[in-house]
């Protein structure tokens, strides 16, 4: 499957790049939890990285998609203070990385695809993740998942944010929903890193190019869901069967490329899938 | 006469002292004066309170390898704009521009091979002048580069990193850095070619979060700021100031996260020793370089 974007509804068409980041986090957007439900059966949320903690702001578990067992994660954000308060706003702490790194190891013992929901501002940036080494964490789960055994689709469902987004979304196929964004760091930390003044959020958000459009134009994502007029807050379900459809389209087309089961070609899967990420960057050789 | 002339101090007439004959460390805590070519002696360490002064990528290559044994590879990467940024009425061009006319750079990274005690390995060293070292699509596709190269000869690699983190003005492509650098260490991984990463002051946020905190080994050295969120954003997002040391390579040694902190001047010896106990399977013989 390749959504382009001109083949979305016109939903977006006409907002600025920092209307789209308000619709990329607005409180009413489906989360990985409410899409699991939607588009998962007999989903086991799995606990904790066997080393510290369990992190809340990253849930996953094995579950079956279209009656095929996966294994699937994503970032948890709440929708009140109370909730955000344990899901810390969807921003993981290293254990969250590591329980997210647990459970693709075992995607790969028992041959589970994984898919894996990106919706989080960044990785946590206090002291208690540093003390526990966010930096590695996040490195170790981009290495992991470069040379990692079973098919991985990665799909921006709201904030792709920064290396905390990333650290689950190294993917042999990436989807971004319409109104998601995916960016280097928050519009506020780039507005605040260069100008000095987190004020200057909605300049940088659209310096960025951080909406879908852009991003697929880039090449970053294989392709765009499109979503529900409005957004995907206003209609969650239509939102949830959007996804749901390209979710099975990119993993049939992944199966009729590099078979399945028994006859996974995992070998060209992991060739291409380090392939891919090699090629990304523009420069100029002298 | 206007009164200020009053407190004006004349030069004073005196013997000829050339500017730059003493320099003062740059630990806020000590300042002391210390004559430089004492200081170039001793690595650009301040004697009384160590001090590790930064160096720039020139510096830390002609420090750290055999005299005369460098040659540099891929010289010729030059940064592109791929968003067209403008940041406060500049463009990224012209910041590039600039940047480079300053340091006598053309991006954040030089890469070469050399010999450390005779053993010929591979490296990547980063130089904060430029831009903060940050990570744009040049330094991602040098550091990524010498890791294929490095399987292909296999030669042992060494970053000396040093970065403020991501490269905002390449955006989305800066972040793929990440996952490129990573995934090209998993091939080196599987080729069991060694990697050393060398932390300096001050690793950060991207590049800490990809190849520079994948290594077999990580060294840093001596006060090297090493961490993911700079002390500036965690300070303004928790209200509250930091203790002194927080994320410093003692630290780092203290939680876990790194081998060993080690004096600029045991850098080449602990370097070759590692190399000869991990570099069986390389072509650390000299040929293959």
């Amino acid at each position: 499957m390749r959504l382009k974007p001109a083949d979305s509804p016109p939903g977006s068409a006409g907002l600025t790049p920092w209307e789209r980041v308000q619709l990329a986090r607005h409180p009413q957007r489906p989360y990985t939890l409410d899409y699991v439900g939607a588009l998962f059966d007999d989903f086991v949320e799995l606990h904790g990285d066997r080393l510290f903690a369990d992190d809340p702001a990253l849930v996953g578990g094995p579950a079956r998609f279209h009656g095929r067992p996966v294994m699937v994660m994503g970032h948890q954000k709440g929708r009140d203070t109370k909730e955000n308060a344990l899901r810390r706003f969807g921003m993981p702490h290293p254990e969250g990385y590591r329980k997210a790194l647990r459970l693709m190891k075992q995607a790969e013992k028992f041959s589970l695809p994984v898919v894996s929901l990106v919706d989080t501002p960044g990785a946590d940036p206090t002291l208690p993740s540093e003390e526990r080494g966010q930096a590695l964490a996040i490195a170790t789960n981009l290495f992991e998942m470069a040379r990692l055994r079973v098919p991985v689709v990665a799909v921006i469902i709201g904030e792709g944010g920064s290396g905390g987004a990333l650290a689950i979304a190294v993917a042999d196929r990436v989807l971004m929903m319409e109104n998601a964004i995916y960016s280097v760091v928050t519009p506020e930390g780039c507005a605040s890193i260069l100008w000095n003044n987190a004020g200057l959020a909605a300049e940088a958000a659209a310096s960025m190019k951080i909406v879908a459009e852009d991003i697929w134009r880039f090449g970053i994502v294989d392709g765009v869901v499109p979503e529900p007029a409005g957004g995907a807050h206003a209609d969650p379900a239509g939102a949830a069967q959007a996804l749901g459809t390209a979710l099975a389209d990119t993993m049939a087309e992944l199966d009729r490329q590099y078979g399945r089961g028994e006859a996974l070609d995992i070998e060209r899967l992991l060739h291409d899938r380090v392939a891919k990420y090699r090629s990304i960057g523009i420069f100029d050789e002298a | 006469m206007p009164i200020r002339d009053l407190f004006r101090r004349e030069p004073r007439a005196g013997p000829d002292i050339p500017a730059n004959m003493w320099v003062r460390c740059a630990n806020e805590r000590c300042r002391d004066l210390i004559y430089t070519r004492e200081f170039e002696k001793n690595l650009r360490v301040c004697q009384k309170c160590h001090y590790h002064a930064r160096l720039s990528a020139r510096e830390r290559i002609e420090q750290l390898v055999d005299a005369g044994s460098f040659q540099e590879e891929w010289a010729g990467l030059l940064p592109g704009d791929p968003l067209d940024f403008v940041s406060a009425g500049q463009s990224y061009r012209d910041k590039l521009a600039e940047t480079q006319q300053k340091t006598g750079l053309p991006e954040a990274v030089i890469c070469g091979t050399g010999l450390v005690e005779g053993i010929p390995l591979r490296l990547a060293v980063a130089d904060f002048g430029f831009l903060g070292a940050s990570m744009g699509s040049v330094v991602g596709e040098k550091v990524a580069r010498a890791v294929e190269r490095s399987i292909e000869t296999r030669l042992p690699f060494l970053a000396v990193c040093s970065s403020g983190g991501a490269r905002m003005h390449e955006g989305i492509f800066s972040l793929m850095q990440m996952a490129k650098t990573a995934a090209c260490l998993a091939r080196l991984a599987e080729a069991r070619v060694p990697f050393i990463s060398l932390l300096t002051d001050p690793t950060t946020g991207g590049v800490t979060a990809s190849f520079a905190g994948l290594g077999d080994v990580m060294l840093a050295e001596p006060g090297a700021l090493v961490g993911f969120a700079g002390p500036r954003v965690i300070e303004q997002i928790t209200k509250q100031k930091l203790p002194p040391g927080t994320q410093r390579a003692e630290f780092q040694l203290e939680h876990g996260m790194i081998d060993k902190v080690v004096h600029r001047r045991d850098l080449r010896p602990t370097l070759a020793r590692l190399l000869r106990l991990y570099g069986a399977s390389c072509a650390i013989d000299g040929k293959g370089a």
